[in-house]
């Protein structure tokens, strides 16, 4: 396949993909695949160019799907994805995260599981299981779900996770143990007094810088935060932003003082965008500023919102940008967010947003 | 078919398998024969069949997954639930969605 890019997109109704040309303004839309089944998390293995798609179904549960041509086949497994008997099933895997060493896939109820073998089977990473707080952890709104992993770039043995309601957790044992992350992260809906608790925060995404892997950027419920030191400690960087709720927050490729959020208008009313109107919020500056970029997105009557892993950058240049909303747009930027077009509509609710450019 | 010749003296009934689920499995066309005592057993025979088809049907509790239907001589069956010589199987999946 000669295309230069591809986006994938999974939907809640199955995984789409776009595929565009060198200069991203020619692009076409293949789909639906993995028979329909709700996808929160379609993410491509760069070294190997292997598409995983991990989701779950209401009749046959929780699986990953994985296609070695771009998309035009498909298998299915979930051999080994799977707490023990007596416990509360899985439900569905929501994040995917390779490595280089395979394959980690975050699930519902939260746990982190890795595949060897290129996702046709899995091992159960039990340490989260048996974390001393694990019987206090209450699920959010979406589910006791695993929605974000980090590995380290260069150490096999640290990994950064997130999980609604609970925070930020990092292991340094390769995910035998973990310890939280989340001094400085805010918790509004507890009282005054216990606002800033070991865990319980509600984390929505987390990004890493590029080269830069203790500089931690999150998305929180409450708050936008960045962090130097790993996750160890947190600082607010929300003041300049319309809100403070949003739910994704994605990286430059290259820069690491540069982040990209689609704020919405607040949990309480309505969780779409602020004013109505479409924007993606710009730092430089690790979060000392924000400017709203506008240029091509609608602006009057806007009511979509915007998923936790439903925005994405390329690693061309200049960068591109590109984010799905739930009412089924993709919109896509390629001159780091100055400018935007709609790529696709009537799509179902897109869940999550991925770029491959292969032999990249 | 080539499991045919695994039959044994054992219990053997008829599985017709909902046409969503033959959608995950290509080489699967639905009706078969098959040696089971019990709806476990016929999950473990479909397994060995077309690997994976166990998890698509049945949750680690273990227990038939909730959206699935196995009826058993015109009844809701569980994983326990025995086959009769001559019994015909259906699992079917559910009004589910949305």
């Amino acid at each position: 396949m000669a295309n230069d890019i591809h986006l994938l997109i999974g939907t809640r109704k199955g995984t789409f993909i776009l595929d565009g040309d060198a200069d991203r303004k020619s692009w076409k839309l293949r789909g639906p695949y993995c028979e329909t089944w709700p996808i929160n998390h379609v993410k491509a293995d760069p070294a190997t160019g292997t598409i995983y798609a991990g989701g779950g179904n209401e009749w046959f549960g929780p699986a990953v799907w994985k296609s070695d041509d771009l998309g035009e086949t498909w298998s299915h497994s979930s051999e080994g994805l799977a707490y023990p008997e007596g416990e509360t099933p899985i439900k569905t895997v929501w994040s995917l995260a390779p490595d280089g060493n395979g394959l980690y896939a975050g699930v519902e109820p939260a746990g982190l599981f890795h595949s060897k073998d290129h996702g046709i089977t899995w091992q159960h990473l039990d340490g989260l299981q048996k974390h001393p707080s694990r019987p206090k952890w209450m699920p959010g709104g979406a589910g006791l779900n695993l929605h974000h992993i980090l590995p380290h770039p260069s150490d096999a043995n640290q990994i950064w996770i997130g999980i609604s309601s609970v925070g930020v957790l990092h292991t340094s044992d390769g995910g035998k143990s973990w310890q939280f992350r989340n001094k400085g992260t805010r918790n509004d809906y507890m009282p005054e007094d216990q606002r800033y608790p070991e865990f319980g925060q509600c984390v929505h995404a987390l990004a890493m810088a590029p080269g830069m892997p203790n500089r931690l950027y999150q998305q929180n419920h409450c708050g936008m935060y960045r962090s130097e030191d790993g996750g160890q400690t947190w600082e607010s960087i929300e003041p300049g932003l319309p809100s403070a709720f949003g739910f994704p927050a994605v990286t430059h490729p290259r820069d690491p003082d540069t982040l990209y959020l689609i704020p919405l208008n607040g949990d309480v009313l309505g969780r779409y965008v602020h004013d109505a109107k479409a924007a993606v919020w710009r730092t430089r500056d690790v979060g000392k500023t924000w400017q709203d970029l506008r240029q091509g997105l609608p602006q009057k009557n806007v009511f979509f919102n915007v998923l936790r892993q439903a925005m994405a950058a390329d690693p061309l240049t200049p960068a591109g940008l590109y984010f799905g909303t739930n009412t089924g747009e993709l919109y896509a930027s390629a001159d780091e967010g100055e400018s935007w077009t709609c790529l696709a509509e009537y799509l179902p609710t897109i869940t999550s947003v991925e770029t491959l450019v292969p032999n990249r | 078919m080539a499991h045919d010749a695994t039959l044994t003296a054992a219990t053997t009934v008829s599985v017709v398998l909902a046409p969503a689920l033959i959608r995950l499995f290509p080489d699967c066309n639905g009706r078969l024969e098959l040696a089971a005592s019990s709806v476990s057993d016929m999950l473990d025979e479909l397994d060995a069949r077309w690997p994976g088809m166990r998890d698509r049907l049945r949750d680690s509790t273990p227990r038939i997954r909730r959206h699935i239907s196995v009826f058993v001589d015109g009844h809701r069956a569980t994983l326990e639930t025995p086959l009769k010589q001559g019994t015909r199987v259906y699992v079917l999946t559910m009004v589910s969605g949305g």
